[in-house]
């Protein structure tokens, strides 16, 4: 195990993350595929505390990342909720309204 | 070798994520994949940050099924879905991405370890959140904060400025159901 092997499986994660995000319409879908990118960035995170600096320090980026997953998760819950109550769908092509 | 096993279990049941065909068998998948990530965080000598990645992953796994039940309008079980768009697109700018960070990751110079982990990360990560890093907290608690009024806000069936109007001096209030002792 190294470095560059624990990256490209956090890189494997990221990108199949990308795809869910690009691809799903159901918002539910799209906060998965963005749960699986910032597993993702966990994991590389974890990756360079090990192999590069296993300080405190690279353990609150850590948790900083974590809260971020937080606040996407809750926030994607309420825009999910906004979206239902609004619109009777969860579809991301129903709520097109800004888009050029 | 475990991290091999948790890093194909990781990978694939991410990827199962998108190609099973109901909502619950996706939650299911997504769970495993955290679990293996939580799972290799602790291998990594992290004990604490990946037992909290474990535990806040299953729970979120829950919750995310009631979301699907709760809005799906449809067993999640047994009703096959495929709503996807612009999959090509999806797939090839993935892939595009993944070679890149491939490349960058076996091309750059990596630097080698600096120093020993503590013996015990958890106590050390809580004297430096309690200490040199109090600040990260404050903000991330003040963020937190505005996230859970952002959501209400957000999810709020009516505030009031449904209920009394754009001034806030509607009397009595607009509500479909009048409340109160006066009735």
């Amino acid at each position: 195990m190294t470095l560059q092997l624990v990256l490209i499986v956090a890189a494997a994660l990221f990108c199949v993350g990308l795809y869910g995000a690009l691809s799903q319409q159901v918002v539910v879908m799209v906060m998965m595929g963005l749960e699986l990118m910032i597993n993702g960035v966990i994991l590389a995170a974890v990756g360079f505390y090990w192999f590069v600096s296993p300080t405190p320090t690279a353990q609150v980026v850590l948790l900083v990342v974590i809260a971020a997953m937080t606040v996407e998760m809750a926030m994607g819950f309420a825009v999910a909720t906004l979206l239902h109550r609004s619109r009777n769908s969860d579809m991301t092509d129903m709520a097109t309204d800004l888009s050029g | 070798m475990a991290f091999w096993v948790l890093a194909l279990v990781a990978v694939v049941s991410g990827a199962l994520v998108f190609k099973v065909d109901s909502m619950a068998r996706a939650t299911y998948a997504l769970a495993a994949s955290f679990v293996a990530v939580g799972l290799q965080v602790l291998l990594l000598g992290l004990s604490y940050i990946g037992v909290i990645t474990v535990l806040m992953m299953i729970m979120e796994m829950a919750i995310m099924a009631v979301y699907m039940i709760m809005y799906m309008g449809m067993n999640p079980a047994l009703m096959p879905m495929n709503m996807v768009h612009g999959k090509r697109t999806a797939a090839v700018t993935s892939g595009a991405v993944f070679l890149a960070l491939t490349a960058g990751i076996l091309l750059a110079p990596w630097p080698g370890r600096s120093g020993d982990s503590d013996p015990d990360p958890t106590a050390a990560l809580g004297e430096a959140l309690m200490g040199s890093k109090m600040l990260v907290m404050i903000i991330v608690s003040a963020v937190l904060l505005a996230t859970i009024i952002a959501a209400l806000v957000l999810a709020l069936p009516r505030g009031r400025y449904d209920r009394f109007g754009s001034d806030l001096r509607c009397r009595p209030p607009t509500d479909p159901q009048p409340g109160g002792v006066g009735r």
